[in-house]
């Protein structure tokens, strides 16, 4: 009955995969200078003379499809990890409170430096905006995990992260309020996310952390199936629940904690795409979910940026995050009412 | 096959059962008796390694439940609790197969024998005409039954289940617990469940093991039915049990 067959969900597979290449392809081709297909296959061999193409597809547009490419999945993989574990299809990768311990980072680095007189401080900016976002994703996550050691209920977890985001995103409103006008812009840009501000240096501490990440959840697929049907059923199946915990918390932060730090906050993507990747390949099975759910992230991240460059071209420069949004909330209301429909 | 050496139990501060000793054998379909909140369920988590024991060993063929590894303890004791398992997407045969998770790889792929087992669990409880089904479409009656294949899938000599009727309209009731009843008898298995259906347990369960505060009594359930436990355990203003007719009857 309604399972789709094997043959079906491997066309499934291949379609995706093929429309994140065409997608990949097209964010090098569009962009406010017209890059022919033929010219970025020359530059990709090392044929070609011209050290503006170079640069333009090297160096501006091959590390944009990356981190599009890499945030997708990251984003996509840690949200299903966090539904699977909270059995809540609401959870996101940011429930944990990655995002508001990120954007903590950012607002002490960019508004209150400032005010103490630390802004020119060296050591304090060789950080950047990036190293303080993941350290304040890092540091605000080991305290819920260190708060959940004690706490057997998986949704008292959910309430102390949810309590601690609204507490962080109290002071951050406080920051606000009293940074300058200047700061407050660098804070604001960051909030809006961008796939294109990552340098190449950058891609060299983003793609591996986040293949460290994805390995992860690649290891957590069979102690997610086993949390499907909750703790107590996991643990009587022999699973170890506080080291699949701490491994799910561990891989979310690598994933969407970079990826926060590098980009921004990215609304949606790890909401939405595993919802997506549930209804097309009409599964609960991680085996196939999670490979799935990877695949629809990069598939609607890429969707994203080569929307922002279209607009591009005539002049708008949108924030992805807007983007995002405007294409993963349809999906949530979708599946919000479709539950209700279900009770 | 299971056997509880002087335990003591306890939620909180508060000494729900004090110095328990009972052996429960295959073959043998046992129910677990007592008023609410005497600690019926804390004893089943105790037996599944989900809850601590205060004091005292539980033994599992032998060998005390703490020294077990949790693969150890998966493949000789299977849980079966109340809580409904509402999983958007999941058919009844990927819920089952999970129930493989103690013998399968690191990925839970199902080899050739997996997927016998899986499909003789299914029919075994009954419900192989629902495998397709996903388990957000089941009525409490499937659900239930599906969640006993998948402990069937366990491949375990014991089956404990927590109020496994509660939810179940009457007839259903009697069914899930002759299905209970056959599985101890034909696979050999040791179920032990908890209930408040007092008929029910004393019509189909081979033994009965009642929690009487502090103590745990087991005794084969002719015995019990004489041996005035349930009587004094039961009794309140306005309702008594008849140990004759077997049945709890209002006071006039």
């Amino acid at each position: 009955m309604n399972q789709p067959s094997n043959i079906a969900r491997s066309l499934l597979f291949v379609a995706l995969t093929a429309g994140a290449v065409a997608l990949a392809i097209a964010d090098l081709l569009i962009g406010t200078t017209s890059v022919s297909i033929g010219q970025v296959w020359s530059v990709l061999c090392g044929a070609t003379e011209d050290a503006s193409l170079e640069t333009i597809v090297l160096r501006m547009r091959l590390p944009k499809v990356l981190v599009a490419l890499f945030a997708g999945m990251a984003l996509s993989a840690s949200g299903l990890q966090m539904q699977t574990l909270f059995r809540n299809p609401l959870a996101g990768p940011y429930v944990l409170g990655v995002n508001s311990g990120a954007s903590l980072g950012v607002a002490l680095f960019t508004l209150a430096t400032p005010m103490m007189g630390l802004a020119s401080a060296s050591w304090l900016h060789s950080f950047g905006v990036t190293g303080v976002a993941w350290i304040g994703s890092a540091a605000i996550l080991l305290l819920v995990m260190s708060l959940s050691r004690r706490v057997r209920n998986i949704n008292t977890i959910l309430i102390i992260g949810m309590m601690l985001s609204s507490a962080i995103s109290a002071l951050v409103g406080i920051l606000q309020y009293m940074g300058t006008e200047e700061s407050l812009k660098a804070f604001v840009v960051w909030t809006m996310g961008s796939v294109s501000t990552v340098t190449i240096d950058e891609l060299w501490v983003l793609i591996p952390v986040v293949v460290v990440g994805l390995v992860l959840a690649i290891v957590v697929i069979k102690p997610l199936n086993m949390l499907l049907l909750g703790e107590s059923y996991a643990r009587t199946m022999g699973l170890n629940v506080a080291r699949s915990r701490a491994i799910i918390f561990i891989s979310t932060t690598l994933l969407a904690g970079t990826v926060t730090a590098f980009c921004g906050p990215i609304g949606f993507i790890g909401l939405a795409m595993p919802h997506l990747a549930r209804i097309t390949f009409r599964t609960a099975d991680h085996r196939v979910l999670m490979p799935a759910a990877m695949l629809w992230g990069a598939v609607s991240m890429l969707f994203c940026t080569v929307a922002c460059d279209v607009v591009a071209r005539q002049g708008v420069m949108l924030p992805v995050n807007t983007i995002t949004s405007l294409l993963g909330i349809p999906v949530i209301i979708y599946v919000v009412l479709r539950n209700s429909h279900r009770q | 096959m299971i056997e509880l050496r002087d335990i003591t139990l306890a939620f909180g501060s508060r000494v729900l059962i004090a110095d328990a000793t009972a052996t429960f054998r295959r073959g043998e379909l046992v129910a677990l008796l007592g008023r609410n909140g005497t600690g019926k369920s804390t004893l089943l988590r105790a037996i599944s390694a989900l809850g601590a024991v205060q004091r005292g060993d539980i033994l599992v063929n032998g060998s005390p439940i703490g020294s077990m590894s949790p693969r150890e303890l998966a493949r000789s004791i299977a849980f079966v609790n109340t809580e409904r398992v509402d999983v958007e997407a999941l058919t009844a045969y990927d819920l089952v197969a999970i129930g493989r998770a103690p013998y399968t790889d690191w990925m839970g792929r199902l080899g050739a024998e997996d997927r016998d087992i899986v499909e003789r669990s299914l029919r075994l409880a009954g419900v192989e005409s629902l495998a397709c089904r996903t388990v957000d479409t089941l009525s409490d009656g499937e659900c239930q039954r599906v969640m006993i294949a998948r402990a069937l899938a366990q491949q375990t000599d014991a089956i404990l289940l927590d109020e496994p009727t509660s939810f179940l309209d009457l007839p259903n009731r009697y069914e899930l617990c002759t299905l209970l009843r056959d599985l101890a008898h034909r696979e050999n298995k040791c179920v032990l469940f908890s209930t408040h259906e007092l008929d029910i347990a004393l019509s189909l369960a081979d033994s009965i093991a009642l929690v009487d505060t502090p103590r745990l009594v087991h005794l084969p359930t002719a015995e019990m039915i004489t041996s005035g436990h349930i009587e004094r355990l039961f009794d309140s203003d306005h309702v008594k049990f008849d140990a004759a007719t077997r049945a709890i009857t209002l006071r006039r």
